[in-house]
């Protein structure tokens, strides 16, 4: 198989008519990643992982699994592949073990020997031989992990793997991915719930409006952060002004008796030898990084939903 | 096994799985029962039809008979229920994303529903066929009767006419089903494929009996419905029949190839 990176898309456009779903979308995701595709819903997350993996013809750019085209190599460019894209979906009238029976046959006979093996790993040997028609969403969205892993993947496409479930059935969804990329595999999952992509994810891609607003490391990304400080004193209100009046501080606001503002290192620095030369007792000074949250809503200009663009794809 | 033929057994378990499969095969069953229970319940019969009036010389006649009566609507529906709903049911439950991220190309997989659908067509005209017969021989007895020319066939031999007869009849048959399958996969809507499908052979039959088409007539899939009258004659007709063959082949061909075609790039996005 090849070398290439799992994932490569450059120049990723998919219009519906005036309506621009995707709008060029450049971003690669490498061998052991962990990738979290975020954004806002109708921001053009899914719509780019369904021409990822081939279900839909990009209007441009192109998407490389392992350096093959689904559009060029056809099913071939899934090798070392699976995933679901808007949830994981399958026949309701036939058992969860017929449905992965089914799948098995779609892919290679030999897969059907891992069936109980992917049941166990998921947790539904106990269901298997019940209608999938009678499964709990979780229950359908560890199927499709089971499915997934049938095909003894390399990369792991992953569509709000988490939506929909409950508390319980977010934590143990989230264990199966952590305990997914532990065992090598590349996951490339894309989610509007971000405390899960901090907690799981290494590299990020922040999506607006169909384009690639941020690529690159959670870690870096956080870095990026204006830090925010919060500020107790003995006399709040002479501190505010002094706050006012100091250099490369910005966004002071006073709440209760707690002052906020963001400033970098060395402005705090200089604030507060001038609040000790101006008298005001310092009683508590502490630094707070933005979290990932702070910068999303920035990045994306704090859209929370716009459904219209990936609605009409659907 | 090849890929097709894991791809054609799983639709088959689908449609097996699924309950208009049975509401289908159930329908092409019952009619020739009841039909039988009608017509020994009153002394009259379908005189106005070929072969009405020896219905009750043997069993072998019932299904011939049945046929005439189910061919304008009956069966085109119960093909269209699931020609017309194989792949937009599939588009509908977004299934079909769950079966082409998988290791099978989309022709295999057009493929697999393509014979499965023939089968399912082949399966209930066959049905129809042996419970006629079987029903048919309860109440009359499995004996001669007479053809179209008037003479007289022997039983055996009438029982191999009848199932050739409904070998050609399933040919236009087949017509209608490829047409549904091209409109289930354009649609992507069940209920709108199998109407648009039904509203097809309709329309096919309704072009033949208007005045004015005489010169297209033996042209349209409709005409095609009653060729196999051409088997029970002395001596066979085979030019309807043969006239059939090519023009079912090509209203089968033209849809299957255009549906391929669409299959093959067709977006598979949300339900």
């Amino acid at each position: 198989m090849s070398d290439a990176a799992p994932v490569v898309a450059r120049g990723l456009v998919k219009r519906y008519g005036e309506i621009v779903a995707v709008a060029g979308v450049d971003l690669t995701v490498e061998p052991g990643d962990v990738f979290g595709y975020l954004g806002p819903n109708g921001a053009g997350k899914t719509t780019s992982l369904r021409m990822m993996l081939g279900l839909i013809r990009p209007t441009a750019g192109t998407a490389k699994l392992f350096g093959r085209d689904p559009i060029v190599d056809g099913a071939r460019a899934l090798e070392g592949v699976a995933g679901f894209v808007e949830g994981p979906r399958f026949y309701p009238y036939l058992s969860g073990r017929r449905n992965l029976r089914l799948l098995a046959d779609y892919d290679e006979p030999s897969s059907r020997s891992r069936i109980e093996e992917v049941l166990e790993t998921v947790e539904l040997r106990d269901r298997a031989k019940d209608r999938v028609g009678g499964y709990s969403h979780g229950m359908r969205q560890r199927l499709g992990i089971a499915a997934a892993l049938l095909r003894q993947p390399r990369l792991l496409l992953l569509d709000e793997p988490a939506t929909g479930l409950d508390p319980a059935g977010m934590r143990d969804m989230r264990d199966l991915i952590r305990r997914l990329a532990g065992e090598g595999l590349t996951i490339l999952l894309s989610s509007h719930l971000l405390y899960e992509v901090e907690e799981l994810c290494n590299r990020v891609a922040i999506i607006r409006q169909g384009s690639i607003v941020y690529e690159g490391t959670l870690e870096t990304l956080l870095a990026t952060a204006t830090t925010g400080y919060r500020l107790r004193t003995r006399d709040p209100e002479r501190a505010r002004t002094l706050c006012l009046n100091q250099a490369g501080i910005d966004h002071v606001t006073l709440e209760g008796d707690e002052l906020r503002f963001a400033g970098d290192e060395d402005a705090v620095a200089t604030l507060s030898v001038a609040l000790g030369q101006a008298r005001i007792p310092i009683t508590q000074l502490v630094a707070e990084a933005a979290s990932l949250e702070e910068l999303f809503l920035g990045m994306t200009g704090g859209e929370s939903s716009d459904h219209d663009r990936e609605a009409v794809a659907s | 096994m090849t890929a097709v033929a894991r791809v054609y057994r799983w639709e088959i378990a689908k449609l097996l799985a699924q309950k208009r499969t049975y509401l289908g095969l159930g329908t092409a069953t019952i009619v020739p029962i009841i039909f039988v229970v009608v017509l020994e319940i009153q002394s009259g019969g379908p005189n106005d039809v070929p072969l009405g009036r020896y219905i009750r010389d043997s069993g072998i006649v019932t299904p011939l008979v049945v046929l005439l009566f189910m061919s304008i609507w009956g069966l085109p529906l119960i093909t269209a229920l699931v020609a017309g709903d194989i792949v937009a049911s599939e588009t509908h439950n977004g299934t079909l994303k769950t079966i082409l991220t998988r290791s099978r190309e989309r022709g295999q997989v057009f493929t697999g529903k393509v014979l499965a659908t023939f089968s399912y067509t082949v399966t209930l005209v066959a049905a129809m066929g042996v419970v006629g017969v079987v029903a048919g021989s309860i109440a009359w007895g499995f004996h001669s009767f007479t053809s179209l020319s008037g003479t007289p066939v022997s039983a055996g031999h009438g029982l191999a006419l009848m199932f050739a007869s409904l070998g050609v009849y399933v040919l236009p048959l087949a017509g209608v089903a490829a047409f549904g399958l091209l409109l289930s996969t354009i649609t992507r809507n069940s209920a709108a494929s199998v109407v648009g499908t039904l509203m097809f052979a309709l329309l096919m039959q309704l072009i033949g009996v208007l005045p004015g088409t005489e010169s297209i007539r033996p042209y349209l899939l409709g005409t095609q419905f009653d060729a196999w009258h051409g088997l029970l004659r002395t001596p066979a007709d085979w030019t309807p029949i043969v006239r059939a063959v090519w023009i079912s082949a090509l209203y089968i061909a033209i849809p299957l190839f255009a549906g391929y075609l669409v299959f093959l790039r067709r977006d598979v996005a949300g339900d």
